[in-house]
């Protein structure tokens, strides 16, 4: 790992996004659910715009709009009409409310709040279930948010009982074609599975002829409820901290809990389709085995152009760890890996998937900005970065190719329909990756090549 | 049919025509009831941010500052600090034991890298809580530093937007005044209320330049923080987007006695009415001077020229446009007076125009501009705005990035005249960019597959 990490103190061009967002995000994956900032109104609306402009689809965050006399004297009235004016215009199951900085600061006790209005509107009819998460930003990033918002639904959703066989699957935040993906997968094994949460409708949905005020799709609260009824879990997330959905699963329920690495690359994929052939007690199914075949072909037919590749890799931690188990299978050296997140986990997640591949492990650094990965860059000599859209201008100032993966993809169109997971999604990349590496070379080239 | 707005709601509502004008504005964001508006550091930055050669540090949790990373197309022809965001991202043991420490060591940090010509302090909504002394940490770097350090009281619940364009105008207010006026020219002007959004105040300036006007300041689009401190000696300020700078303006005349006037750069007919007034202004402050009767000359012939190659251009997206229907919902008001007359000259029909915080004259004028009929809203949010996008079976909606998937869900055309746009707008050419724009969403074939269009194809 060598480098120390360069220590500033003010952070510049930040590579994380704040707790909240992540927490409206993992909410709108469950069905009929309105995700609602307990907060002033500024965090919503950027928030949306910040997520609009990935998806371009719709999304609504309520707000409890606080204004400065309720940051004074708490924002519990201001809540309350919140909630009901949501429940009313947008008569959802479920509304799941975040906090914000600036409700956490001052105090204010949700949990407390939504006890009494429970209490308020007990018998009135039609009122959604309420579930509740703290995420204070000052304390993690949006991957803290989206994993507070599912681990709190389970925690506060989910009821035991006989057990039904499903199984449990938690990818944690990937892509509406990620999510898509994996239900396929799960569907070819013929696993009845519940997985949490579910973007691939809400955040991805077709061209209506009716607007609908909360899209389709999303995990069935039912179906949460039953979470508790499963006989294991399988959870994404190699550096996620312990107390995850799934551990909260095995704790409450004695649920099986299979933790994994995003599957990315072959092998981590593999431990994902080894698992579901041993929960199914079925075979990989020839889909997923043709998938594989012509990815081992893909990576011989293009080994030339990635080997010794020196590649940045930046974004959410579980991300990168699963883009270091791909690309190092591919030849490509990962030369510098960084995240804004802080698990402490990054750099023995990333040996533990490379460790035999790679001649020398890169530097690991949690806690990164853009500010700090561009000065280590320039003398790193990197020939690619992968990671989401906001490395751009360091991809324009190096000259190198930006491979896009992951969240935000603000200058694309499409980016919630970029596969990373499974054979299928490793293909995709693998393929994105030599082409934009090729594309470099023919584009450099004085000859102009026209065959490459 | 259930009612579209919540009851709290319905008053910031009116159709034109059906009852003497009345309207609730200028208010807090009901609860719940998913707004459209930011906050008032929002409305901050998109004044202040366009200062390219100041330091914009957010001083608050992450959010605030990763959000508003580049986000909006204030271009600059030198420095680009203001395309950086500095934050200090403050963590739990600063929320508890306050961040004026960090503020102070981020700031000398960034100073001492960046070189900038003044720093401007944002505070967010739990520097306002947690209590920390901005004045005093601004003060204290300002005499470490030798450069104006600002600070610009913008947390987000003070407020909407507006309260946040007065905290940047207050802010501003301390940099005017502090540079030499000596070699400025009688025949000047500020330019207030532009943020040079795809190079527009470039547009504007070659104008002033062709009628023989010096520019001073760029307030802000592609500003400077020297020219700012001179800005007092100008002869007259020219206030573009009045909700935002206005209160600078006003600043200005009782503090220097410099006037104003309230323009508007959209739109032939506004664009050619602000060149005019400008003309017209230094005529009556110089009637005897030959300089002054030569800009008018000047206007007069830029102006013709202007509009006579425009004219013709415009003509085929009247043709193709005409009898269509617009919506509007943007940020301030003033802008949507502008867009009316626009899509009248293209022979379209408003039929929604609504912002997040419009004043009651604001309301009031476009009630007076607009068809009967015309649905005037505040405030409003994605539900209200999709019901009247329905009833009143609308081709094109305008709006920002929040409103885009509104309209596209619904199978509506859509042009972003937001501040992260990408085609100027304003200016004469910016009134074939904006027909164009309008035409090509509106034309497009791909509506011919939306289910729900009496045209569609199916399946
Ligand atoms: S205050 Fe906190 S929750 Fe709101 S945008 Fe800033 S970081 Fe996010
Ligand atoms: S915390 Fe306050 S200042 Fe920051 S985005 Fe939210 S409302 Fe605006």
């Amino acid at each position: 790992m060598g480098k120390k990490k360069p220590d500033f103190i003010s952070t510049t061009n930040a590579c994380k996004l704040c707790r909240p967002l992540g927490a409206c995000l993992a909410f709108k994956g469950m069905e009929g659910t309105v995700p609602y900032l307990h907060g002033s109104q500024g965090c919503a609306t950027y928030m949306r715009r910040y997520i609009i402009s990935h998806y371009n689809e719709p999304i609504d965050i309520a707000s409890s709009s606080l204004s400065e006399k309720h940051a004074v004297y708490g924002g519990g009235p201001n809540l309350k009409l919140g909630l009901t004016n949501v429940a009313e215009k947008y008569r959802p199951q479920m509304i799941g409310i975040a906090t914000t900085c600036l409700t956490e600061t001052i105090g204010d006790d949700v949990a407390m709040y939504l006890q009494e209005y429970r209490r308020d509107t007990e018998g009135s009819v039609g009122l959604p279930d309420l579930v509740h998460v703290a995420t204070p930003s000052y304390a993690g990033s949006h991957m803290e948010g989206f994993h507070g918002a599912v681990c709190a639904v389970i925690r506060q959703r989910t009821e035991g009982g006989p057990c039904t066989g499903t199984v449990n699957l938690l990818p944690g935040f990937v892509s509406s074609a990620d999510y898509r993906h994996l239900q396929e997968i799960m569907d070819g094994f013929a696993l009845d599975r519940i997985m949490l949460p579910d973007l691939s409708e809400t955040m991805d949905g077709p061209a209506l002829r009716e607007y609908r005020k909360i899209p389709a799709g999303g995990t069935p609260l039912a179906r949460i409820r039953a979470m508790g009824r499963s006989r294991a879990t399988i959870e994404f997330g190699r550096t996620m901290a312990d107390g995850s959905g799934g551990a909260i699963l095995a704790e409450k329920f004695g649920i099986d809990n299979h933790r994994l690495g995003l599957p990315m690359g072959i092998r981590e994929s593999d431990r994902f389709f080894h698992l579901l052939a041993e929960l199914s007690g079925r075979p990989v199914p020839a889909v997923f085995r043709g998938e594989r075949g012509r990815l081992v072909d893909a990576y011989v037919d293009g080994h030339k152009y990635l080997f010794g590749k020196r590649a940045i890799i930046y974004g959410e931690e579980d991300l990168v760890v699963g883009l270091c188990a791909f690309l190092a299978e591919t030849g490509v050296r990962p030369v510098l890996c960084a995240s804004g997140g802080t698990s402490g986990r990054l750099a023995a997640s990333i040996a533990a998937v490379t460790g035999d591949l790679l001649p020398e492990q890169p530097q690991v650094h949690e806690g990164m900005d853009f500010f700090e990965i561009s000065e280590l860059a320039q003398e790193l000599a990197p020939d690619l970065i992968v990671g989401h859209s906001k490395g751009y201008p360091l991809a324009r100032k190096l000259g190198i190719p930006l491979i896009r993966v992951g969240f935000p993809i603000h200058d694309r169109v499409g980016g919630q329909r970029i596969l990373h997971l499974g054979y299928r999604g490793t293909q995709q990349l693998f393929d994105t990756i030599a082409n934009a590496l090729i594309a470099k070379k023919q584009a450099d080239s004085p000859v102009g090549y026209a065959y490459m | 049919m259930e009612a579209i707005a919540l009851p709290d709601r319905q008053n910031h509502i009116h159709r034109k025509g059906e009852q003497p004008f009345a309207i609730r504005c200028n208010a807090d964001s009901l609860a719940g009831a998913v707004s459209q508006r930011a906050c008032v550091f929002c409305g901050s930055r998109v004044v202040l941010y366009p200062i390219a050669d100041a330091l914009h540090l957010v001083h608050g949790p992450i959010g605030c500052a990763v959000y508003t990373w580049d986000i909006r197309g204030a271009l600059s022809s030198g420095p680009a600090l203001h395309r950086l965001s500095f934050s200090t991202d403050l963590q739990e043991m600063d929320v508890i034991f306050g961040g004026e420490k960090k503020l102070r060591r981020a700031l000398l940090e960034l100073i001492d890298r960046h070189g900038p010509r003044a720093a401007f302090v944002y505070s967010t909504c739990i520097v306002g809580i947690i209590g920390d002394d901005l004045d005093a940490v601004c003060r204290r770097v300002e005499e470490e530093t030798g450069i104006p350090v600002i600070p610009v009281k913008s947390e987000g619940f003070k407020g909407n937007k507006r309260a946040g364009y007065q905290a940047a105008c207050d802010a501003m207010a301390r940099l005017i005044g502090t540079g030499a006026t000596g070699d400025i020219s009688r025949f000047s002007l500020n330019i207030l209320g532009d943020f040079n959004l795809a190079g527009e105040i470039w547009m504007i300036r070659d104008y002033y330049r062709e009628m023989g006007l010096e520019v001073v300041a760029n307030i802000t689009g592609d500003g400077r923080v020297d020219a700012i401190r001179r800005a007092h000696g100008a002869a007259l300020n020219v206030v573009q987007c009045s909700g935002s700078t206005m209160q600078l303006a006003d600043m200005m005349e009782e503090r220097y006695s410099i006037p104003s006037l309230r323009v508007s750069y959209f739109g032939i007919e506004d664009m050619s009415e602000a060149l005019y007034d400008i003309a017209r202004f230094f005529m009556n402050k110089y009637p005897d001077d030959p300089e002054a009767r030569a800009i008018m000359e000047r206007t007069r012939e830029l102006v013709r020229r202007e509009v006579e190659g425009l004219l013709p251009k415009l003509e085929k997206y009247r043709q193709a446009l005409s009898g269509k229907k617009a919506a509007i919902y943007v940020g301030g008001s003033f802008k949507a007076f502008s867009l009316v007359k626009a899509f009248r000259l293209v022979d379209m029909e408003v039929v929604l125009v609504g912002s997040q915080t419009g004043t009651a004259e604001d309301y009031a004028e476009l009630a007076a501009i607009t068809d009967p009929g015309t649905i005037i809203v505040d405030d409003a949010n994605p539900l209200e705005l999709t019901s009247f996008l329905k009833e009143k079976g609308v081709d094109v909606f305008v709006g920002g990035v929040k409103e885009r998937p509104i309209a596209y869900k619904l199978g509506i055309g859509f042009c972003d005249h937001n501040h992260e746009r990408k085609e100027a707008l304003a200016g004469f050419a910016g009134m074939l960019n904006f027909a164009r724009e309008v035409y090509s969403s509106v034309m497009s074939p791909v509506w011919r597959f939306v289910p729900g269009r009496a045209d569609a194809a199916s399946l």
